[in-house]
């Protein structure tokens, strides 16, 4: 957007929010520039309410087809053979969401996110990796950790009817209104590496056991080599492998991480829509926090299960172990 | 054992859905797809939450769908109501709601309705055909008429509401759990005469003389009866007196009068008001404001730009605007006296100049720019006078229109809460029904807050027919008094029927015939006492709506005096009461006040969090951190829908 002050129209079309968060963060929002990957039911939620929110641009990677299953819980993609064959998901949602919001710049990058660079990442102010491999979100969360500017780095997923959002801000300064008084704060993020590898023992009882679940999926799925949600019933027995091995490695009882949980996740691979709405809304919250500096942000997990019905906050660091 | 592969979608997405109530046996999952797909479902309301919803429900298998909705749609819905575009605005939102889902989900069945939840057509008999209701509405005579109905029908009902980053669900099952007026919503705030017309110490005193009163007076129905001239003494002048000077004469120049009204508002009146020590002896002075010591002797010739508006006489009423011709460009900046003042009188005159048709016609309207100007204008001097900060036109009109602020992700999340327990209710599974909040900052970790919902309250007058108590001056209040404050503002009955004993008092319908009308209407200018049968102290009245089925015993308590700042209505409805442990006080957002309980209590969801655990410790006392942009004085007119109000009262088993 051109000039510093915003224009008539956007103070129109954003009354309601600006009376929500003010004609500043609205300011910053509108210059802030958003990289997403991976784009199923709850990453479609995600864009949606950026791209209303009045985001800068919003640039979409996903290359795979549009097919039967990604039709399910993603409202971006209409149901029409001919409208969407041989184009890319990314493709597809790119033309939906410029309808929401014109005055986003939203765009299609192709190719593979591991294998950028790290200067690629600097034209960013937030990147969200969506039902990720481990592999690549630790890569992704290095490259943007290693930049002068800071980028803050999401991850989200979703299976079945639960979700995870993981926050990394770096070393971030944010205000918060004590009483009266506008406070100065600052919070210290681990890392992507830091946060999935903090030692299970000295981790509180209390904290969602889908902490813990998520972490041997991920360890399944990174060993066997099989992309997200590609697992099912059969692979039990080897999903309670792992998490036997990793319980022992971190000398914990087998019951913090409960059978039923992990068989949820690996045969409830589809999202659950009302589950998408809740963790994409969730994590657009976080999202807008971030980049209009405004509010105090989460950290550093987010867990949502539909089961119990409790969206959760963990904060999850070494400083357990100190 | 079966091989789920996950191409297989039916079968998976069976398996997901079931996964939410732990349900582990096939069977059940069939049950489960089969409920969500043979129900039928209306929807009330297509804003906010309403496009969300629908949205989620068609996306998790729901395939009949009714919706209702009166409004169309506006610019500012656009932010958060995503399945409308620019080009739909003036349409119906229930019908482009319905248009826009079918376009990703063609084969289900939804039906628009454009029109009010409460006419007669959505009678007991239209929501016995649903198997859940759920609401997105946006107020709270709305939610209690649909309550009631979801009451008579034997309807579960799934109320939402939100507020900026706040955001609740609530299940309500006939019998099984509290109905939505099991506990007392706080009502929109109301002043007192006197605090507007003579003695304003907050902002929204000012808004509300210069929209209800001002501007009500300059360009609406000049036959309603206006307080504007109300004199704090006895000795007011005569009313012909004060009448001249609001009329203009056709060739009175518009500058002249302009400046007439603005001596006369912030100048004599003033000085009138200055003149009863009384009324100031405990209170700061105002002072009065007169043009002369403002504004330049005459704006024509100052300001050439003024010229131009005589010029362009094409503008319709929709574009012309005062800001623009005084160079006036951020709505959010803070204007000073002179500034407010040169923006009164060329409002004024622009109503004149180019809206003359509309005098005498008009109501405020938040969306009429000019309007607006002259209100935040009008209200800024008067605030200007007593001593009360001064507010920029943006925060003027979000208190004068009372603008909810919204924001599209709290919509989002509400509508999965919703649907997780519109499932629920179809399945029946009671043990599992929640109230889920949704948090601006974490309680105890929580940003979603599950608590499972109350039994009803023993004496709800509408869920369980408690009588009521009215206290009232039976020989000076009319009929007519207890009919609109009681009756339709407090007890929310749309069509009401007033009885007393055999003798039937009042009534509205269409079969009535003349001769009855007329007595009806005789009725209404009575005092109670005076009535054919006559209603004094000890007296029952029956009070019922049949279309919301509801029935009421009140019993009237004659009292001579009323407090007019702390009972400004003259009565006093009370009765049905809250669980003792919290003392009868409700906790609301920080922007609304009860109109009856004075205590303004700063945040919801975290007393909500304190009273209801009481087996567990008090949780951190949390400080509401919101950048508001209104100033954290200020009573806002807003009325806020999902105040978090809160008994200890016994959970459901």
């Amino acid at each position: 957007m051109d000039g510093e002050e915003l224009t008539e129209q956007e103070t129109a079309l954003y009354d309601r929010q600006i009376r929500v968060w003010g004609a500043n963060a609205q300011r910053r929002l509108t210059k802030s520039h958003i990289l997403v990957s991976g784009i199923k039911g709850t990453v479609a939620e995600f864009c949606k309410n950026i791209v209303l929110a009045g985001v800068g641009s919003v640039t979409l990677m996903d290359d795979s087809l549009v097919n039967e299953e990604a039709l399910n819980a993603n409202f971006l993609i209409p149901p029409d053979e001919n409208a969407y064959r041989g184009k890319t998901v990314a493709e597809i949602c790119c033309d939906s969401l410029k309808d929401f919001n014109p005055m986003v710049l939203v765009s299609v990058e192709k190719g593979d996110l591991s294998a950028r660079s790290t200067e690629f990442f600097e034209k960013f102010d937030v990147v969200v990796i969506g039902y990720g491999s481990l592999a690549t979100k630790k890569a992704v969360n290095e490259k943007c950790r290693k930049l002068s500017k800071r980028v803050a780095f999401y991850t989200v997923d979703c299976r079945d009817s639960c979700g995870e959002i993981f926050v990394d801000l770096q070393d971030y300064k944010y205000t918060k209104k004590k009483l009266e008084e506008k406070v100065e704060c600052e919070l210290n993020f681990p890392s992507f590496q830091e946060a999935v590898s903090v030692p299970w023992k000295p981790i509180p009882r209390r904290t969602a056991k889908l902490y813990f679940a998520m972490r041997v999926i991920e360890v399944f799925e990174e060993n066997e080599g099989r992309k997200h949600g590609e697992c099912s019933l059969l692979d039990l027995p080897t999903v309670l492998e792992i998490k036997k091995k990793l319980c022992e490695a971190n000398s914990v009882s087998e019951s913090l991480v409960p059978d039923s949980l992990l068989e949820r996740l690996i045969t409830g691979t589809i999202e659950f829509p009302p589950a998408c709405a809740i963790v994409g809304g969730i994590l657009a919250q976080e999202v807008i926090k971030a980049v209009s500096g405004k509010g105090e942000p989460l950290k550093n997990f987010f867990y949502y299960d539909a089961q119990d019905g409790k969206g959760v906050m963990e904060d999850i660091s070494n400083s357990f172990t100190s | 054992m079966k091989s789920f592969h996950f191409s297989n979608l039916t079968n998976l997405r069976c398996i997901a859905y079931c996964s939410v109530l732990s349900l582990p046996p096939p069977m059940d999952q069939q049950q489960q797809q089969s409920a969500i797909q043979g129900a039928k479902v209306l929807m009330v309301g297509a804003g906010g939450i309403g496009c969300e919803l629908l949205k989620t429900l068609a996306l998790s298998g729901f395939h009949d769908i009714h919706i209702i909705d009166m409004d169309t749609i506006e610019v500012s819905n656009l932010n958060r109501q995503f399945l409308f575009r620019r080009s739909h605005v003036g349409q119906s939102k229930a019908k482009v709601a319905r248009d826009a889902v079918l376009r990703f989900r063609p084969h289900i069945n939804i039906r628009s309705y454009h029109a009010n939840v409460k006419n007669p057509e959505f009678d007991v008999d239209f929501f016995k055909q649903f198997d859940v209701v759920l609401n997105g509405l946006d107020n709270l005579d709305a939610r209690r008429h649909v309550n009631r109905l979801c009451l008579a029908a034997d309807v579960p009902l799934v109320e939402s509401g939100t507020t900026g980053f706040l955001g609740q669900v609530t299940v309500h099952v006939k019998g099984k759990t509290e109905c939505y007026e099991c506990q007392t919503k706080p009502t929109p705030k109301t002043y007192p005469v006197c605090t507007i017309t003579s003695t304003p110490t907050k902002f929204v005193h000012c808004i509300v003389w210069a929209k209800e009163l001002l501007f009500a007076k300059l360009f609406g129905d000049k036959n309603q009866d206006n307080d504007l001239n109300v004199r704090a003494n006895k000795a007011a002048s005569s009313s012909k007196e004060t009448e001249d000077v609001f009329e203009r004469a056709d060739d009175e120049d518009i500058e002249q009068y302009g400046r007439k009204i603005y001596d006369h508002v912030f100048g004599y009146n003033i000085e009138a008001a200055l003149s009863n020590e009384e009324t100031w002896k405990n209170r700061r002075r105002p002072r009065p404001i007169y043009s002369k010591d403002v504004l330049p002797e005459s704006l024509t010739q100052k300001n050439g730009s003024t010229q131009n508006c005589s010029a362009t006489d094409g503008d319709d009423s929709t574009t012309v605007s005062a800001m623009p011709l005084l160079g006036l460009k951020n709505p959010q900046e803070l204007w000073g006296l002179t500034q407010n003042s040169l923006v009164f009188i060329e409002a004024l005159k622009l109503f004149f100049a180019k809206r003359k048709k509309e005098i005498g016609h008009l109501t405020f309207d938040k969306d009429d720019q000019l309007a607006v100007e002259f209100v935040t204008a009008a209200a800024n001097i008067r605030a200007e006078s007593f001593g009360i900060p001064l507010h920029s036109l943006f925060e003027a009109k979000g208190i004068a229109g009372n603008i909810v602020h919204a924001v599209a992700t709290t919509n989002a999340i509400v509508a999965g809460l919703i649907v997780i327990e519109a499932i629920k209710v179809l399945k029946k599974d009671a043990d599992k029904y929640r109230m889920t909040y949704c948090l601006e900052h974490p309680s105890r970790k929580m940003l979603l807050m599950p608590v499972e919902p109350f039994e009803p309250n023993p004496s709800c007058y509408v869920c369980s027919k408690t009588p009521l108590v009215l206290e009232i001056n039976t020989q000076k209040s009319k009929l007519r008094d207890l009919v609109d404050k009681i009756v339709k503002a407090k007890l929310g009955m749309n069509l009401p029927l007033i009885m007393h004993g055999a003798s039937l008092l009042y009534e509205v319908g269409d079969d009535l015939d003349d001769i009855m009308v007329a007595n009806y209407n005789a009725n209404l200018e009575k005092s109670l006492s005076e009535l054919p049968s006559p209603v004094i102290n000890g007296s029952i009245l029956t009070v019922e709506d049949l279309q919301q089925e509801l029935s009421c015993k009140i019993n009237v308590k004659h009292r001579e005096e009323f407090d007019e700042e702390k009972e400004p209505e003259g009565m006093v409805l009370s009765g049905w009461t809250q669980s003792p442990a919290t003392n009868g006080e409700s906790a609301s957002t920080s922007n609304n006040e009860s109109a009856v309980d004075v205590t303004e209590s700063s945040s919801g969801p975290e007393i909500a969090s304190k009273k209801r655990k009481l087996s567990e410790t008090q949780p951190e006392n949390h400080k509401r951190e919101t950048e508001n942009v209104e100033s954290e004085d200020d009573d806002d007119l807003v009325e806020i829908e999902n105040p978090m109000t809160v008994s200890k009262k016994k959970r459901v088993a």
